[in-house]
């Protein structure tokens, strides 16, 4: 178990940069979710975690220790990888034994660890079997089973839940999560499912072109997302944005359309006239009497205990609302809830809090 | 396996089929029938009177030391010829499997020899190690080694293995450089990771994850030694000296076009062919095995 | 398990070390594998720009030389003898080793286009018999059948002539194989929209099963093609007539038993021409060739 310093990671293929100076800082014991769509860099940056890259400058420091340039045989990790990565040719006791074979362990202490890893992971029955004679979820564990047994200093996980139907994968996650807690080994958790992100991670990295967006516990994204990209990406349905100005000295915004929303925590900076995005999430729409701001729907989608509502305000920009209870007509009228905006500089997609 | 949508018609699918079969037939199944048949006939000196010995050529052959030796011969030139060109293939491959500058350019230079013929493998190799006009063949002479392929059967053997051998390296470096390439990064970066350095996981992941491609390229080399290097033999030694090189289907040449020894040489093309059956029949059941990897 | 202690920086030194050892050894292997197919091919090169009694002598040079083309033109025009042989000029042989190539390659392809479409998109009684008389032959080289075939020419009259020297030898089952694993996955709703559309078989053949056949054509041409250059036992047996000549066997012919005195340089400028034709198909179409020689011996 160890602490995990990224220092200004920097990663080009060619003249194509993929990472341009990542810095994050894990303590002991943490799990961190890197998150992002795919191309953004999440698997170099982990790939280079583990050893299989090396980063074009910075380091990678575990347990204070840089170990940039050493193989990852020599680093004393684990990873989890999306294919599972079995060896075919082993059984599920070697595939899980490999590793402390190499490190020369005694044979009755490699038996005991992967007894007990199995017994974990409840796969003790398996241990004789081939990788091919196993399901999809069955791989999954054994390779879990593999990096625990290890001991490691740190678990790295790269999208190990995509290739796994959705109810499996809402089963795996949760066990990652608790195995890891129980464990309490430093983790870092790559994936390109927001959802998967918010459950699993003390704290995500939100990763965009190369560059970490956000660095935050999942609450603190999703309430306070650092730019209008975080704010699309992290929450579903996604972000409502609508193009305003500032007005009463920033204390309020005028959308497009005129309608003017008032700010409650606090005025914006920038002064009358300031161009910005003003970010309000679906669930955060109320449905209001007749001074609303009229939406025009145009599909209705009943989730049972409540709508999301998909239409046109009157100028044209597209809005999606969440509602509780079964509202189907053609048209409402919304409300943000006090409190619930997001300002977003206009042009650089900045979140602009209060009193800057 | 077959389609589930298929086209109705009874006479065009015959028709479709004539050209092969009759190709099949004609060339095929009539010269083998003919040739298990004249197993067991034996003619006289002239040529005049046939017979039916029923098996008797075959004990004859068991019985008779050349044909022995060209067993014998077989046996070594194949498994010679077999273990160097699988051997320095799969090094090759490997080499070039890394990641390195010009592992395209590598990989051309290395599998052109595919295209040599095994008759043409045999003169480029005799021009180096002829006795008189070889660029190796003079040097061994300079330095004392009493070098003469012509005279010398185990020097005629070795000159053989090694023209049968060099034409064969290219393609089974083909076969093990896909399937190197087919092998899953993920599984290799998972050995790494596992702490295991280049040369352990060779022989713990890569080796054993080849050896259905090794044991293919087994067979096909076998049967590459067996018949497709008469043309080495035929171009550089003729069999000779003294029999030393004389392989089991240079026998069969041997027997049946020179001797005219017919029903000789159908038994040994009976038991060639059965020896082929064999070898394939071994193969398909091993492919069948290893199918799920 | 490592702990805390351990040296980093020895660590990494060795790791660098290790790599740079490791791809400098690579580097080597791979330039020596080279040079030791490259060998005998130059020597071959060199010898044929030089004249007789240089290379008879001995001298064996390591250089080109001066005879380039008088050594090309003879051997094109003329051909070299040895003693015991006719002369056959190495346009002839050349030309021969390429039609009967050439009509292997086609023709294997041709009828087993033909009998793979028939045993994939046709059912009808025999089906599989007459597929296992077809597979079998991918047991038995020609080389196993050689005499009794030979015969059998014999009886049909064929000996010395190009269609002797081929027909044999399309008899083959790979090509059919190959086909028929490809026929097989083509879509079933590609046979249904032609029902639907109202084409037959045969139109069905022509315009959807060849087309998407093209690249496996291309690659399986490319085996045959070095496959039928390169045979030899049979032209051997079959050819007397030494207008028929194909490179291959001529070649060897072209060297004297014993210590005759053989014409090296010639015999070593037709080594290239043929090795030419068939090693630059190879090398032009690499990918081709790959392709077919990885998936006709699935």
């Amino acid at each position: 178990m160890a602490s995990l310093d990224i220092k200004g990671v920097q990663k080009s293929f060619g003249a194509t940069r993929v990472l341009h100076g990542i810095d994050l800082a894990i303590a002991d014991g943490e799990m961190v979710v890197i998150v992002g769509a795919s191309g953004c860099g999440k698997s170099t940056l982990l790939r280079i975690v583990a050893g299989l890259e090396t980063p074009t400058s910075g380091q990678v420091m575990i347990d204070g220790l840089d170990v940039t340039p050493l193989e990852p045989a020599d680093r004393d990790i684990a990873m989890v990888f999306q294919t599972y990565a079995l060896y075919p040719h082993m059984t599920v006791f070697d595939n899980m034994a490999y590793g402390l074979k190499i490190r020369g362990l005694p044979k009755a202490e490699i038996r005991q660890r992967v007894q007990e890893a199995a017994e974990l992971l409840s796969i003790g029955q398996l241990l004789e079997r081939k990788p091919r004679q196993l399901s999809g979820g069955q791989r999954q564990r054994v390779a879990m089973g593999r990096a625990i047994v290890r001991h490691p200093k740190l678990f790295l996980f790269d999208e190990p839940l995509s290739n796994l139907d959705a109810k499996l994968r809402v089963q795996m996650r949760a066990e990652i999560r608790r195995l890891q807690k129980r464990l309490a080994v430093t983790s870092l958790f790559v994936t390109h499912d927001q959802v998967e992100a918010m459950t699993l991670g003390d704290r995500l990295v939100v990763m965009h072109e190369g560059r970490a967006a956000q660095v935050g516990t999942p609450m603190e994204v999703w309430s306070k997302p650092a730019d209008t990209y975080v704010a699309s990406f992290i929450g579903s349905p996604a972000m409502n944005f609508l193009p305003a100005t500032l007005v009463d000295g920033g204390a309020a915004a005028r959308l497009s359309g005129g309608t003017v929303w008032r700010f409650a925590d606090g005025a914006r900076p920038g002064g009358e006239g300031r161009p910005v995005t003003i970010g309000i999430r679906p669930e955060h729409l109320q449905q209001v009497g007749a001074d609303g701001l009229a939406l025009t729907v145009d599909l209705a989608e009943p989730l049972g205990s409540e709508t999301v509502l998909h239409g046109r305000l009157a100028d044209g920009t597209a809005l999606t609302a969440r509602v509780p209870g079964v509202a189907g007509q053609a048209g409402v009228a919304l409300a943000p809830e006090p409190g619930a905006l997001h300002v977003f500089d206009a042009e650089t997609g900045r979140r602009i809090d209060p009193g800057h | 396996m077959r389609k589930k949508v298929i086209f109705r018609g009874v006479a065009l699918p015959y028709l479709l089929l004539v050209p092969q079969l009759a190709v099949t037939i004609v060339f095929f199944f009539w010269p083998a029938g003919m040739a298990v048949w004249q197993s067991t006939l034996r003619q006289d000196a002239f040529g005049l009177r046939t017979e039916f010995v029923a098996f008797e050529n075959f004990l004859d052959l068991f019985g008779d030391a050349l044909y022995l030796n060209a067993a014998w011969n077989t046996v070594i030139f194949s498994s010679s010829v077999a273990a160097l060109a699988l051997g320095a293939a799969l090094f090759l491959a490997v080499q070039a499997d890394k990641q390195i500058r010009g592992a395209g350019l590598y990989k051309t230079l290395l599998i052109w020899p595919y295209a040599v013929a095994p008759a043409l493998a045999a003169v480029l190799w005799l021009f180096i190690f002829h006795p008189s006009i070889g660029l190796v063949g003079r040097a061994f002479g300079a330095i004392g080694i009493d070098w003469d392929y012509r005279v010398n059967g185990g020097q005629a053997m070795t000159m053989v293995v090694i023209a049968a051998a060099w034409k064969q390296v290219s393609y089974n470096f083909i076969f093990f450089l896909a399937g190197l390439q087919s092998i899953p990064t993920s599984v290799l970066e998972a050995a790494a990771i596992d702490g295991a350095r280049p040369f352990r996981r060779f022989w713990t992941v890569i080796f054993p994850l080849l050896s259905p491609t090794a044991f293919f390229l087994l067979v096909v080399n076998l049967v590459y030694a067996f018949f497709d290097t008469f043309g080495v033999i035929h171009a550089l030694t003729r069999g000779g000296p003294g029999n030393a090189t004389e392989t089991l289907i240079y026998k069969v040449y041997v027997d049946g076009v020179q001797n005219l020894n017919f029903g000789s040489s159908a038994a040994q093309s009976v038991i060639l062919m059965v020896i082929v059956i064999a070898l394939t029949a071994v193969q398909f059941r091993f492919i069948e095995r290893r199918v799920h990897y | 398990m490592p702990t805390a202690t351990i040296d980093v920086e020895a660590l990494a030194a060795a790791s660098r070390r290790r790599k740079a050892r490791e791809r400098f050894l690579t580097h080597l292997a791979l330039i020596l594998g080279i040079a030791v197919f490259a060998l005998p091919i130059w020597i071959t090169i060199v010898g044929s720009t030089h004249d007789t009694d240089t290379i008879g002598r001995g001298d064996v040079p390591l250089l080109p030389g001066t005879e380039a083309i008088h050594n090309y033109t003879t051997a094109w025009f003329q051909g070299g003898g040895g003693r015991n042989t006719f002369a056959v000029p190495a346009s002839t042989m050349l030309w021969n080793s390429l039609v009967m190539a050439i009509l292997i390659a086609v023709g294997k392809i041709a009828i087993s286009l033909l009998s793979a479409f028939a045993v994939v998109f046709f059912s009808f009684p025999l089906r599989m018999v007459f597929f296992w008389m077809i597979f079998i032959t991918l047991m038995l080289p020609v080389e196993v059948r050689i005499i009794p075939t030979f015969q059998v020419m014999t009886d049909l009259g064929l000996i010395d002539t190009m269609t002797g020297l081929t027909l044999p030898l399309i008899a083959s089952a790979t090509a059919t194989l190959l086909f028929r694993q490809f026929f097989l996955t083509i879509p079933d709703e590609y046979v249904e929209a032609a029902k639907v559309d109202g084409a037959g078989p045969l139109r069905f053949f022509k315009d959807v099963v060849l087309p998407l056949s093209t690249t496996n054509i291309a690659a399986l041409f490319v085996i045959l093609f070095i496959y039928g250059w390169n045979q030899y036992l049979w032209p051997l047996l079959m050819v007397s007539n030494r207008d028929l000549e194909t490179v291959i066997v001529g070649l060897t012919k072209m060297i004297g038993i014993g210590d005759t005195q053989n014409e090296w340089n010639l015999i070593m400028t037709t080594a290239v021409f043929a090795l030419l034709p068939p090693v630059a198909v190879v090398v032009l179409m690499q990918r081709w060739f790959i392709k077919g020689l990885t998936e006709t011996e699935k």
